[in-house]
């Protein structure tokens, strides 16, 4: 029988499929909130693990769109992906010097901007 | 320009990343569609090998600071295909307009639930 700990994770994983299945939102809108309300994770911890799965999450899709349906672009997404990745070394550096609260209310903001699409869409 | 401008697009889709650890496709899409002429599915599938990308990045740097549970992330990511088949299925069963506005209200609460706990707690 596995633990509460890795059910709720369970949970949290199969939640952020559905998301994404459903809105094609990544599934770390989903798995950073859940991470803090539901074990107490710190933002940063939250925000990183939320990374690790996310590699694994887009792996999956990835290989199915590439794989199965040819649509991924290779040389332009690894083109476009040279400033895509000096953005996020520059975010996390900058996401150990500010208060954890200041990534939670970044977050709760970047929620507002998400609903904000849907209702408009 | 266009180059320029999706570039700039794309380190800011990368900054989301590392500051609030999601993926980035909210920007890489456009960013791949508007100006560098993409159709919408070959978008979406490219911003995903972008995705990998920037995540394996965040996570490898995250992990460096000492912010990242490996094992709690592969518990997550390994569960989440299960999830996307539920969301197709059910995305074929209810009007999406219902799903889009259901998601709105979820994530608003969940902004309202961060913010009432950051203000509430010190530091």
């Amino acid at each position: 029988m596995p633990s509460a700990h890795t059910l709720k994770l369970a949970a949290i994983g199969t939640l952020a499929g559905v998301f994404s299945g459903l809105f094609g939102v990544g599934g770390g809108t989903v798995i950073v909130p859940l991470l803090i309300f539901w074990f107490g994770y710190g933002e940063r911890l939250a925000t990183g693990t939320s990374l690790g799965a996310i590699v694994l999450i887009g792996l999956l899709g990835a290989v199915a769109q590439g794989g199965i349906y040819g649509n991924v672009h290779v040389g332009t997404g690894l083109l476009l992906s040279i400033p895509a990745v000096l953005g996020v070394v520059i975010g996390t550096a900058i996401q150990q010097r500010i208060p954890q609260r200041a990534v939670s209310l970044l977050f709760a903001a970047l929620l507002v901007a998400v609903a904000a699409e849907l209702i408009v869409r | 320009m266009d180059e320029l401008l999706a570039a700039l697009i794309a380190v800011a889709g990368g900054l989301a990343g590392g500051l609030v650890g999601v993926g980035g496709g909210v920007l890489f899409v456009p960013a791949l569609t508007i100006f560098l002429g993409l159709t919408q599915v070959q978008g979406e599938s490219t911003s995903l090998l972008m995705i990998v990308i920037v995540a394996l990045v965040g996570a490898y740097r995250q992990n460096a600071y000492g912010n990242l549970n490996l094992r709690d992330a592969a518990v997550i990511g390994v569960l989440s295909p299960l999830g996307v088949l539920i969301g197709v299925v059910v995305s074929n069963e209810v009007p999406q307009r219902a799903l889009e506005l259901s998601f709105a209200a979820l994530v608003l609460f969940i902004a309202y639930g961060l913010v009432r706990r950051a203000l509430s707690q010190d530091g």
